[in-house]
């Protein structure tokens, strides 16, 4: 089970990272986003797949059952995707922002900050 | 339980709150706002005594004993840290009461701060890997909002670029703690830094130099090295004054102390190739250094400036010797308090000068000479020149790369200096000495001193630790010597038991 989980997050990270090269900011942002999720299925997999039961201690016993399953990293994916969301939020927003401010949501046309004389001719033409 | 070390984090978040409750009463947040980053500045006081009685301060959250409940560890380096981050964030907050009265200015901007300081704080006082992120997600999710706060068309295109590549670094982050946790089943960093000295011991490190790896790159990222910079001098002068200042002195800062955290409590030893931190921190410095050099505009210049000061940290941690960590951490206070004061100055001047494009920029010394000085004493010490405090923290991490030999570092390190004068007394002839290229110019700023508050403290800060020095730099070589020798540490978070 390992081993088909590792190809889905290959594929998943191979195709976030695809869509990172590409050239419209929307793509990015959900490039962006598979990564978030690839790596989050990484940590859930990270425990094995073998556990079945829950992680509790039965009454009477001493130890947890061999078959429990390890909470923490789906303790740890559970933040990570909290975490992510918000930050997805934030981008889409940004993506948004771009679009109405600049007009478009070209990477190779959002060159302005990085040349002096760019940063002006945007300023004075600003729409706020 | 030391419940003192919850109080950096517990502060700006409880001012954060207020502040978005009087939201509608600008004058009134402004205030709390002012007094909660002054509660924060003087808690930090009380940090750093008691740290320095104790050496080590830890904290178990709910009480869970680590390896298995997160830990609060306060050392010498986390206390130090917190202590100029107080300093920074108070004299920002004061610059932006007396500087910033206008409209445009947000209700959002001291909440978001406060929240900043918040993931600061905690990501320097946590002894748990996963709580690093998610402090660094509170740090980034602040910075996001304050980089685009007044929604202008360059702070757009400079915060996609921010934004984009630093969360890219977080998800590398994040793959990089899944793979540590499948190999050692913990996410204790003292837990993390024993198993992995087992490993090279039995000679299988492999994969926790893999995780390793991925850590030293996304930190890499935040903290702006050779070749993950670009997002740096493309964002930084893009939002308000005081944000670029909180940004120059605390960001890139709490990615410095992660990778010292890194490379010497976590993968301690030459687990990860020291040569490769040391050549990335030459080419940093070079590279920071050149680009400063080619630009014409105040904030950009410092930028870049920021790149090259973050190439003398990593070689200083690369040296990985207790002088070499110590001038690293003198270093990281020096360049706190002088490039954030020079952010300040700069917005100060260009504010009154009406650009920051240095070609449309002159007179500043005759118009206001206070200011020109405060510029000089904080520009000086960020080239290094005695007494002020840059020469201390220059002079040690030469020293220290004397003690180890590396000359072609040395000779790197030095060139550096030579032109970080040369993009500072840039700025100087520009902006103050020149006469102002419009000769119907005339200066209409109030010339109000009373903003000259914060810049003056900051720049007293750099006359004091260059002046006096040596108690704060005795300070840094202790902690360097604590870094030296994880094992306090461990045994400080784990107890005697392991």
């Amino acid at each position: 089970m390992e081993i088909v989980m590792s190809f889905v997050i290959g594929v998943c990270y191979a195709s976030a990272i695809f869509l990172l090269l590409q050239k419209r900011l929307l793509q990015i942002i959900i490039g962006i986003s598979l990564l978030g999720h690839a790596t989050n299925l990484l940590i859930f997999v990270t425990s094995g797949l073998h556990g079945t039961t829950l992680p509790i201690i039965a009454k009477g016993a001493e130890i947890l059952p061999a078959t429990a399953v390890d909470p923490l990293p789906q303790a740890l994916v559970l933040t990570a995707i909290v975490i992510g969301l918000a930050l997805f939020g934030f981008s889409l927003a940004l993506a948004y922002r771009c679009v109405a401010v600049l007009g478009h949501d070209d990477i190779d046309r959002i060159t302005h900050t990085d040349s002096l004389d760019d940063t002006i001719a945007l300023s004075k033409n600003n729409i706020s | 339980m030391n419940n003192i070390l919850i109080l950096p984090i517990l502060v700006p978040l409880l001012s954060a709150a207020l502040t978005i409750l009087v939201r509608d009463n600008l004058p009134l947040q402004r205030r709390i706002s002012l007094i909660g980053m002054l509660i924060l500045f003087i808690t930090s006081f009380f940090l750093a005594a008691q740290v320095l009685e104790h050496d080590y301060l830890v904290s178990y959250i709910g009480g869970w004993q680590a390896p298995y409940g997160i830990a609060l560890v306060a050392d010498l380096l986390a206390a130090i840290m917190i202590l100029f981050a107080g300093l920074i964030g108070f004299s920002v907050v004061l610059y932006s009461l007396l500087s910033c009265w206008h409209e445009e200015f947000s209700a959002a901007f001291h909440p978001l701060i406060h929240f900043l300081l918040m993931g600061v704080c905690g990501a320097f006082l946590t002894g748990d890997i996963f709580n690093l992120y998610v402090c660094f997600e509170i740090i980034l999710m602040a910075s996001f909002a304050l980089l685009t706060l007044e929604g202008r068309a360059e702070q757009t295109e400079g915060a996609v670029k921010y934004v984009v590549l630093n969360l890219l670094s977080s998800a590398i982050f994040l793959a990089g703690l899944g793979l540590l946790y499948a190999k050692t089943g913990t996410l204790n960093m003292a837990d993390i830094s024993l198993i992995a000295q087992q490993a090279t011991v039995n000679d299988n490190a492999g994969p926790i130099r893999l995780a390793g790896l991925l850590f030293f790159i996304s930190f890499s990222v935040k903290s702006a090295m050779f070749p993950f910079f670009f997002w740096l001098p493309a964002s930084y002068h893009t939002p308000s004054v005081p944000v670029s200042a909180l940004f120059a002195g605390l960001l890139t800062k709490v990615g410095v102390y992660a990778l010292i955290r890194l490379y010497t409590l976590m993968m301690p030893g030459d687990i990860l190739n020291n040569d490769l931190l040391l050549t990335m921190g030459v080419a940093t410095m070079l590279i920071g250094v050149f680009g400063a050099a080619s630009q014409m505009h105040i904030r950009r210049i410092l930028s870049f400036h920021i790149i090259s000061q973050i190439g003398y940290i990593a070689v200083g941690i690369a040296i990985n010797t207790a002088l070499s960590l110590a001038a690293a951490i003198f270093f990281i206070i020096h360049n706190m308090i002088a490039k954030s004061n020079l952010f300040l100055v700069g917005g100060i001047a260009s504010q009154a000068v009406g650009s920051e494009n240095l070609y449309k920029t002159g007179g500043m010394w005759k118009a206001w000479p206070q200011l020109g000085l405060i510029y000089l004493i904080s520009a000086f010490a960020l080239a290094g020149f005695p007494p002020l405090s840059g020469f201390i923290a220059k002079f040690s991490i030469v020293w220290a790369i004397a003690e180890a030999q590396l000359w072609w570092v040395m000779a790197a390190a030095i060139f550096t200096g030579l032109l970080t004068l040369y993009s500072m007394v840039k700025i100087w002839a520009e902006l103050f000495w020149k006469d102002h290229p419009n000769p119907e110019w005339t200066f209409t700023d109030s010339r109000d001193n009373r903003r000259l508050i914060p810049v003056s403290f900051l720049a007293l800060f750099a006359i004091l630790l260059g002046v006096g020095g040596g108690p704060l730099f005795e300070l840094c070589l202790r902690a360097g010597e604590q870094l030296t020798d994880p094992t306090h540490y461990i045994q400080a978070v784990l107890g005697e038991a392991r």
